[in-house]
């Protein structure tokens, strides 16, 4: 399977930062990279990554099912998640959470027929003192408003890029 | 730009670079003090380390609040095999958000105090375990990391004097388990992330059953400060065992949510009304989460206290991780230990079966509960089952999701017996949204 010189300059760092009998290390931080590349991870990924920290596919199957950022099928290109633990619940997350799915029509995990935008109903994501907050991929959104989320979601949904989105600034740089 | 104002009742200690320009730089960091305990360390014997540790009443700012000094001291001073610092920056007990900032403002004074702890115990590797949502403080601390490669803070001649010391950054990847140190292990070493039996402690079996200390991100941000002032003068910014300062986080109903760094038992009235600036639209406060979603809860007219660790023990509750989470009049507590309770069977490992079968039976209770479908009998029900959790799992999950339900349903039993009756909850209708 072949990557990306900038993938494969990754791979080997990851790789470099654990004594040579303890290779597996890396491979969570390896799953993690490549799939933004892959798209997901997919069963050749497993094969290959398997293969370069020296244990057997399913065992990298058995550890990549226990995490929930690892992903079997293809996210959107923009997954959007909406935390509505208790910070943002109580700030209005789950109402931010609703309209975004109302208006995709899709649901937990689930991606737009075009394979633009996904939803994930998410976990605290720690930062419940800008809540409500969201991430789009690894980007930070702090106390979102509706008419913020909302501007998002069409925008989105209509081909934009969440930096053509003015209303929304990411807060990390 | 931090992400709240400053206050002036804070005590910046570790948060003192928030804000300034290019504050996660080698340069800001070096022109403000940075790396001078590792110096002044460096003329120090290990013991002399670990003892200003202690001396400074420094306990585990992740949650448990464990001496940190006595922790390292556990290390064996002889070990044949290598030892090890790993960084807890795995950030996800809902209500905090601290470590996040500590690294995106100053990942410099963590390194260097991960350095000096290498220094304490003899270990020569340490890692920093990230959170996978945290990327972009993946790579703030990877250049970090490279900084102090290239002005000699890190690498096998630090400082001139040979002192050895390498680090290098991991990622999680989506597991809130993993902020459980056993658990942390495992997953640094490429396996799912299920906690360990213990003994052995990280201590003597840490990563790769090698001797390891282990500690959270705020914990390793304080050694400078307390090697360069020394013990005695962090200590006294507290109270009696309860050394140094703090980052809260406050966030939920009030006007100023953010994250303060102020003194051990700073009373919390105080912290909702003159630091977070009272009440959001001048409601009445009902409840306070006084440290992360794992802890019981504290009812309005219980939070006239001062928050550390024993003060908060003593209240049967906890200082946990610095999540102070403000509730009002209006909130459900119902629907709030319902969240709560979602939260802890989607992070449920599945390995011990009270804790697994327990919060997923827990969740459809109050879930059913909370839609008006619930029974008289329930109540007792929910209290019943999360005690039966208490203390019946290898790790702390079980305790932390049964611990909030236990208080919610003793302090907010009429809430609960509102909701029967096949009524639709009673908060619903007043459920207000700031996101308008």
């Amino acid at each position: 399977m072949t990557f990306s010189p900038e993938m494969e300059a990754r791979f080997e760092k990851f790789l470099a930062k654990y004594p040579a009998e303890h290779k597996r290390s890396a491979m969570i931080p390896m799953l993690m990279y490549a799939q933004d590349e892959v798209g997901s991870i997919t069963d050749e990924l497993v094969d290959e990554v398997a293969k370069r920290v020296g244990v057997t596919p399913l065992q990298v199957n058995e550890v990549l099912t226990y995490y929930s950022m690892l992903h079997r099928k293809p996210m959107g290109k923009y997954h959007v998640q909406i935390c509505t633990n208790i910070s943002c619940l109580l700030l209005g997350g789950e109402e931010l959470w609703n309209r975004a799915s109302q208006k995709l029509g899709i649901g937990h995990k689930e991606v737009t027929k075009d394979g633009r935008v996904s939803l994930e109903d998410v976990e605290c994501i720690g930062a419940c003192s800008w809540a409500p907050a969201i991430q789009v991929n690894f980007d930070f959104y702090h106390d979102v408003t509706m008419a913020q989320l909302e501007k998002l979601i069409d925008g989105l949904a209509a081909g934009k890029r969440p930096e053509e989105i003015t209303e929304l600034v990411k807060v990390n740089s | 730009m931090p992400y709240n104002e400053p206050n002036p009742l804070e005590v910046r200690i570790l948060s003192r670079r928030f804000g300034m320009p290019n504050s996660h730089s080698i340069e800001t960091y070096l022109a403000t003090d940075g790396y001078k305990a590792l110096e002044k360390a460096s003329h120090m014997t290990q013991e002399e380390i670990i003892n200003e540790v202690k001396v400074s009443g420094l306990r585990g700012r992740g949650g448990a609040g464990f001496p940190t000094g006595m922790k390292w001291s556990f290390v064996p001073r002889q070990s044949p095999k290598p030892k090890y610092i790993v960084v807890n920056s795995d950030e996800a007990e809902p209500g905090t958000c601290k470590d996040r900032l500590l690294v995106e403002y100053d990942p410099h004074q963590m390194i260097e105090g991960i350095i000096i702890a290498g220094l304490a115990v003899g270990a020569q590797q340490g890692y920093v375990y990230i959170r996978g949502e945290y990327r972009y403080l993946m790579d703030i601390v990877d250049r970090a990391i490279d900084e102090a490669y290239a002005h000699g803070y890190l690498g096998d001649n630090i400082l001139g004097k040979g002192i050895k010391f390498h680090l290098a950054t991991h990622n999680g990847a989506g597991a809130y388990e993993c902020g459980e140190e056993s658990a942390l292990l495992e997953s640094l070493e490429g396996k799912r992330g299920v906690p360990r039996i213990r003994p052995p402690f990280p201590a003597v079996a840490g990563v790769y059953q090698c001797p390891t200390v282990l500690n959270n991100v705020e914990t390793f941000c304080a050694v400078p400060a307390i090697i360069m002032h020394g013990g005695a003068y962090f200590a006294g910014l507290g109270t009696p065992k309860n050394g140094g300062t703090r980052l809260f986080c406050l966030s939920g109903h009030i006007n100023k949510p953010g994250v303060y760094e102020l003194p051990m038992g700073f009373n919390l009235m105080r912290m909702i009304n003159e630091v977070g600036g009272g009440m959001l639209n001048g409601k009445k406060l009902k409840a306070v989460i006084p440290g992360g979603s794992s802890c019981p809860v504290l009812k309005a007219d219980e939070c006239d206290l001062a928050m550390d660790f024993d003060t908060l023990a003593a209240a049967n509750s906890m200082l946990g991780s610095g999540g102070v989470v403000i509730m009002d009049e209006d909130t459900c507590m119902v629907k709030a230990a319902l969240r709560i309770m979602r939260f802890y069977a989607h992070e449920s490992c599945g390995w011990c079966i009270p804790c697994r079968e327990g919060t997923t039976w827990l969740r459809k209770l109050l879930t059913r509960f909370h839609e008006g479908m619930g029974q008289r009998s329930d109540i007792v029900l929910i209290g019943d089952l999360a005690r039966n959790m208490l203390g019946r799992t290898f790790c702390p999950l079980g305790d932390a999701a049964a611990l909030p339900t236990i208080s919610i349903v003793e302090k907010w039993e009429e809430e609960f017996e509102a909701h029967l009756n096949g009524e639709p909850c009673p908060y619903e209708k007043s459920s207000r949204l700031v996101a308008a």
